[in-house]
Formats: structure tokens, sequence, C-alpha cells
């Protein structure tokens, strides 16, 4: 039997809500998939959308964005300024092919290790529903 | 892996062992680069930094891996963990190779403190830092400080009286050179960073003059208002008062209020304005008052906003409302206290004396359908109020609890004392109340006793619910004011829940009391004095380091496009001359909002260089 496909996330977390979620979440020894790998980044608005390019350029099966909750954001609105950027990613992202369940944007504040757990797992759920991305390109050994 | 010279592996590299086999190995293969896979950076990162730091590398030369948190606590398949491990840790080195030396900058931190709430936290708060020499402005929301432990009776276990170790405190705060008292005042905006915050404080008008009035209350004798009419709100409604009043006998300051929903002068113009004419030459009455706003600039601000009690309503089978006989924990803390509407006794609403009287403890506590936490104070308050129920009556109390919770100091103590008292423990959560239904005024509560296994319908004149204690219904408002979180429950989130229970996410802001969860009275007074010390800390430091993570614009590329300007939360970016956009180091804070958004790249952003992370995002990605 093939082994099953196991897609990999490039996961954007601000510092301070879903960062800590994340941590939070490990403090408490929820168990969740190990699919998401985590990049931290100041805040939500800090994401460039070259990075979630570049990451479904380098073969990533699903990006996530985690931000805190709107007005919420310790830099006051810098995830509404993500959640622009994100809307208009994702018509870009259609257009180039990449199917709407690869790209996320979720609000997950400092208190929601729970929610952590929930979002990857149920990400993690559908990308293997979906699949590989096609075609994907993957990068040699640096 | 490409570019590591040395890879170790070490238990507690935290630990002074493990800190110096990294200095050491600095020093002995002349390394330039250092990655640490162990925790979360929000635990460690400073001490490996330090550590690096003393090893003559510049700090920021560093990158820390969170392999603990995000990684083996959460991952149960061993094999695929360790993938993960692999691929993070090959991204942070990957990134760490595009890391330049920085430096941090400081930044002066003003001498003096805001503390926001004036209940037994903030005042307690306050006089330390007023003692260590420090000017405080302590903002009070309500027209006099104290709080709920002036509504108290008596405190557990010791049975002191509440006012007679609270009022002495109060009036320190009003005498105290060092305090600048805002009673009848909220803060309306918080701007700035850690030791230059600048606050606005709205202050309320209470139509009197706060240097003309005495506080000998002879207007609120001379009031038209011959009866007191109104509810009055420090005793929950039990009592009444006129429309100018004073909370409470002790209230500081000792200045009345008018309450303009209730005077007949703000409602028709037409009033004798007795009151007026009784405060004669001192003229301290000012109806024409309007609100002020003060601007003050401080450098560490103390949260001390307390709680709720839980509104019983909420749980309807209890009957809240419906029967009269029905009270608050908190209505009968003023039921039984000397200065309370009934003057101490303790009479029902319809004029009875109790006989027997039913404690329900955990209401809104406890309970999936209401909250799940504990409120920590309330098995003992209520064995107190049945001590003084008791005492005072020489009713038959029975308490129905679900577990007695009593780990204090001599907490259990008092609990014997109690029960051997005579007080009936019935151990069951009360299921229903409901009225006996032959007129004479009794409740029936039905419980379950899980200690006799039967179902038990008790009769009582006066049930007294032990409601819990809850988030201020405006903390989320409050929260987002001063840029900080709340946990699950609702209650302000501590940095970290063992090792920094008084700070907060935002640097110089401090958490007392209950506003951070629910506590009693010595726990409140040692976490507002753990606050008050870090304020001090902050304070005397003289000087913050901040981190160096700042936005910067090279200027050469820039544009000259201004989407950037519009995107600072903090007007840190300006316009130049020349066309070219510039960031004010020191009013930036490091979102990088303006860097992701900058269309010909030229924003840059220090530890988050584009680099830094096009590196981590290869490294995750490249498939062994």
């Amino acid at each position: 039997m093939p082994e099953a496909f196991e897609p990999k996330i490039v996961a954007f977390f601000c510092n301070w809500c879903t960062y800590l979620a994340a941590d939070l979440a490990g403090t408490s020894r929820i168990k969740y998939a190990p699919n998401a790998r985590v990049v931290r980044v100041m805040c939500s608005g800090r994401v460039d959308p070259q990075f979630v390019m570049d990451a479904f350029a380098k073969g990533a099966d699903g990006v996530l964005i985690g931000g805190c909750h709107p007005g919420d954001c310790h830099y006051q609105e810098g995830n509404y300024k993500a959640l622009r950027r994100v809307e208009l990613l994702k018509r870009l992202l259609r257009q180039m092919g990449v199917e709407e369940e690869r790209f996320r944007l979720e609000w997950i504040s400092a208190a929601e290790g729970e929610r952590v757990k929930i979002v990857i797992d149920d990400m993690v759920e559908k990308l293997r529903a979906l699949g590989p991305r096609v075609p994907a390109r993957r990068q040699e050994v640096a | 892996m490409p570019g590591v010279a040395l890879a170790r592996e070490y238990k507690y590299m935290c630990s002074d062992p493990g800190q110096e086999l990294i200095r050491q190995d600095i020093r002995d293969h002349g390394l330039d680069r250092i990655v640490v896979a162990a925790c979360s950076p929000h635990l460690h990162e400073k001490t490996f930094r330090h550590a690096v730091a003393e090893a003559g590398l510049n700090p920021y030369y560093f990158h820390m891996v969170n392999l603990r948190e995000h990684d083996s606590w959460v991952h149960a398949d061993k094999p695929a963990a360790a993938a993960k491990a692999m691929d993070l840790i090959r991204a942070a080195v990957r990134r760490v190779r595009w890391h330049v030396p920085l430096e941090r900058r400081q930044a002066p931190i003003h001498a003096n403190a805001l503390v926001v709430g004036g209940g037994i936290a903030g005042i307690d708060a306050a006089l330390t830092l007023a003692s260590a020499g420090k000017h405080v402005y302590l903002v009070e929301r309500e027209p006099t400080i104290g709080g709920h432990m002036a509504q108290f009776d008596k405190t557990f276990p010791t049975l002191d009286c509440a006012a007679c170790i609270l009022t002495p405190k109060m009036t320190a705060v009003k005498s105290n050179p060092n305090i600048t008292l805002w009673s009848y005042s909220e803060v309306r905006r918080v701007e700035g960073y850690v030791g230059n915050y600048d606050v606005e404080i709205r202050r309320k008008p209470r139509y009197i003059i706060e240097d003309l009035c005495v506080g000998c209350l002879e207007c609120i004798q001379a009031c038209v208002f011959k009866q007191a009419k109104v509810p009055d709100e420090f005793n929950l409604g039990l009592g009444k008062r006129k429309p100018v009043y004073i909370p409470f006998p002790q209230a500081v300051p000792q200045l009345v209020v008018i309450d303009p929903e209730t005077c007949i002068e703000f409602k028709s113009g037409k009033c004798k304005k007795t009151c007026v004419e009784v405060c004669a030459e001192r003229n301290a009455i000012d109806f024409k008052q309007k609100e002020k706003i003060e601007n003050i600039r401080v450098g560490t601000i103390i949260l001390a906003t307390g709680f709720e009690t839980f509104d019983p309503v909420r749980v309807p089978y209890y009957g809240y409302g419906l029967y009269p006989n029905v009270y608050t924990s908190l209505e009968v803390e003023r039921l039984v206290n000397a200065s309370g509407p009934t003057g101490g006794e303790i009479v029902l609403r319809d004029g009875r004396k109790p006989a027997t009287v039913g404690i329900v403890h955990c209401v809104g506590s406890r309970d999936v359908n209401t909250n799940r936490y504990c409120s920590r104070v309330c098995c003992m308050y209520s064995l107190k109020l049945a001590h003084l129920i008791k005492e005072k009556t020489g009713a038959e109390v029975i308490e129905f609890y679900i577990d007695m919770r009593a780990p204090g100091k001599a907490f259990e103590e008092f609990y014997n004392r109690v029960a051997e008292e005579g007080v009936s423990f019935v151990r069951g959560k009360v299921a229903d109340i409901y009225p006996a239904g032959n007129g004479d005024g009794r409740l029936i509560l039905q419980a379950e006793d899980t200690l006799l296994g039967m179902v038990r319908k008790i009769p009582v004149d006066m049930v007294v619910l032990s409601v819990g204690l809850e988030p201020r219904p405006d903390a989320n408002d409050v929260r987002r004011l001063f840029n900080i979180g709340c946990s699950g429950d609702g209650f302000f989130l501590e940095r970290h829940p063992k090792l920094a229970p008084v700070s907060t996410f935002a640097d110089g802001i401090f958490v007392a009391g209950c506003c951070q969860g629910p506590k009693d009275i010595p726990d409140t007074v040692a976490q507002s004095g753990a606050a008050a010390a870090q304020a001090l800390a902050l304070i005397d430091a003289g000087v913050i380091e901040l981190e160096p993570n700042t936005a910067y614009v090279t200027e050469d590329a820039c544009c000259g496009c201004k989407t950037c300007i519009p995107l600072c939360p903090y007007s840190a970016i300006s316009f130049l001359e020349e066309k070219k956009a510039r960031i004010n180091e020191v009013l930036c804070k490091g979102c990088g909002t303006c860097v992701a958004a900058c269309p010909s790249g030229s924003i840059r952003q220090n530890l988050f260089e584009d680099q830094q992370i096009f590196e981590e995002i290869g490294g995750i990605l490249t498939y062994a």
C-alpha cells in the first residue's frame, strides 16, 4: 500500500496571540497533527504576500496565518491589514490554480490553545482529502 | 546540516552549566551564529541572548527553535515529530546566517505610576508606590474608593471588621501627598509605550466643587426630598438614598455627589434648591459642572479593576428576583453590617426574622452552564455568613455545598469552628427552590444529599445564594484600552501563570487583585504588593531597553509612494521633503505591517528581514 499523503503546512503565527496559543496548547499537552511548521512574526500584518507565494512555490501544501481576533491586535489593527491582504491574495491564488482550502487565515487568541488543535487538525484533514499540489515543485536539499 | 559547525545535546541548556557550554563553545570554536532548539522563545530567548552576549557575540546572532511547546509536547507520532523538529531546526539554521548585529535602544522611564481601580488592590498598590516616594495617580470609577471590600461586614477567617481594617488605608490614600486621587473618573485613552504612557482621564461631574465641599453633609439633610427614595447602590438597593448623597459614611473622598437622573433641579429646573441655601457661603454646589479631561504621562500602570458578583437571575430555578426571600451573599453582607440598611438586623423583605436559613454554594461557579471555574472565596465567606447569621439571630443555618474548599491559613480551622457552632451541612447541589405553598412565605430547597444518597426537600425562611466572582462586564473594553489580553474565563491574562503572575504582555502594565482571577483579600494584597514591586523595579531602573525589531527605510530604494504612511497605527512614519518615507525609531513598535505593504521593498524590519523569513520557509520546505 502506498504511504498516506501527509501535507506540509507553513504557518505564520503572530507573536502575541496565535504563537502564544500554540505555546498554551503545548503546556496543556493538547495533541494535534504534526503537519504544520510555525514561522513566528510579530504581527499577522507582517505577513508579506510574497511569503505565501514563496511557500507555495517551494512546495507547501497549505499556508496558515494566525492572528489576534479583530479588535485585539497587539498593534491595534495589524490583523485587519492581514485580512485585507489575504482577501486579495485568495483571488490571486485561485487564478493560479491553488485550491481555496490551501490558504487560511484564522483568529486565535492567546487563551485558545484548543483552537490551535481544531484549526490545524481540520486543515490537515482537508488537505489530505485534497491530495498533493499538482504540479508540486520540490526544492533540492540546500 | 550545511553551515553547522558544532551540534550539541544537553538536557538543560538554560541552566548555568548549559549556558556555560554555549559560551565555551563560542570561544573554543569561534562560532559566530547560535541556534538553540529547546522550549518557547517566550520563556528563554532572553536567557540565551544574554549567554551569547557574555561570550562576546552580538546577542542577535542567536535564534531559538521551539521544539517543546510546538512539537514534542503536542505530537504523539514520534517519527513525524522528529521530522518536524528537523524542519524547524533547518529553518533556523538557514535564517540565522542572515542575522546582523543589532543594538538595543534605551528609553527613559517616567518616575510615576497610574493605578486603575480603588478597591483594596489599587489602594494597597498606590500606598506602596507612594511610600517609596513615587507619584501615583489613583483613578476610581465610583464616587468613593474602597471597592467591594468596603461592602463586606467581617472578613474570614479572623472575623476582623472589613471597614475597621480598610478605612484607615482609605484615609491614608487621601492624606498622602504622593497620591493624586481621582474618584468618579475613568481612563478614556492610553497611548505610548513602557515608561512613557500618555493617558487621558475623564472626570465625571459630581456637581460639587471638590475644593469647596467640606463634607458636612448638610445638603443631604436639606434636600427637598424629605425621605430617601432612590435605591442606594452601595447597599445594593436594600436601602434608599436621596439624589444628593454620599455612598457610605467613611467614603473617601468625603464629598457628596448629585445624581442628575433623580435630582429635581436637573429634571425640571424648578427645585427650591434648599441644598444650595444650606451650603450658603461655601457655595460648593454647581449644577452646571461639566466633565473634565486630565492628561497625564506615567511610566507604569497597575490595573486593579476588580470583579463583579455573578447575577443569579441567570440561574432561574433559584428564583432570585422572583421570591423576595432569596438574597445574594453580597446583599447579606450589607444586611448583617451595623451600618447597613437595617442597622445590622437580619430581617427579611417581609419584615420577619428568619428561623431557618439555607446557604446555596457555587452559584455561578463550577457549573458548565455559567462559569466552569471555582470562585475560591465562596465556601469561606459562606461559612462566615453562617457564623454571623447564627450569632445574630440564633437561626438554624444549613449550607448546601458541592465540596468544601478551605485551603488557606486558618481556613480549615474556621470550617471546623463553624461546624461545631451547630451549622448544618448538606453535601449536594441545590436543584430547585420553590415556595412551600402554604402561604407562610417559606421556600423549599431541593437537593440530592450525596452523602445520604437521597433527595431532600428542606423548608427555609431565607435563602442566601453564594454567588461567584466574574470579570467586570466591560473587562473586554478595558483590556483593549490597555492592550492586554484576557484568559478564556474573561479575567485579565498574566504574562506567565507561575513566574510572571502580575505582568502582562504589555510591558510596564501590571495586574493586581480579582481583575486577574477570583481571590481573597490576603491574596489580593499580596498580589498588589507584587505589582507595586514590579512597577518600582521598572521606575528605579530609570531606563528600559527596547527590543530592536523596528522597521527602517532604505531611502535609496524608497519611491515615495506613501503607501506605508496611513498604515502605521503609531504615526511613526513621516514623509520627508525629498519625497522619501522615514520611520521614527522611538515611535515604531515593530509590528512590520508597513514592511509587508511596501511595494518597492524599501522598508525592512530588524530581526524579521524578508530574507530571514524566506530562509525559514525554505528550510521548512526542504525535502530531504
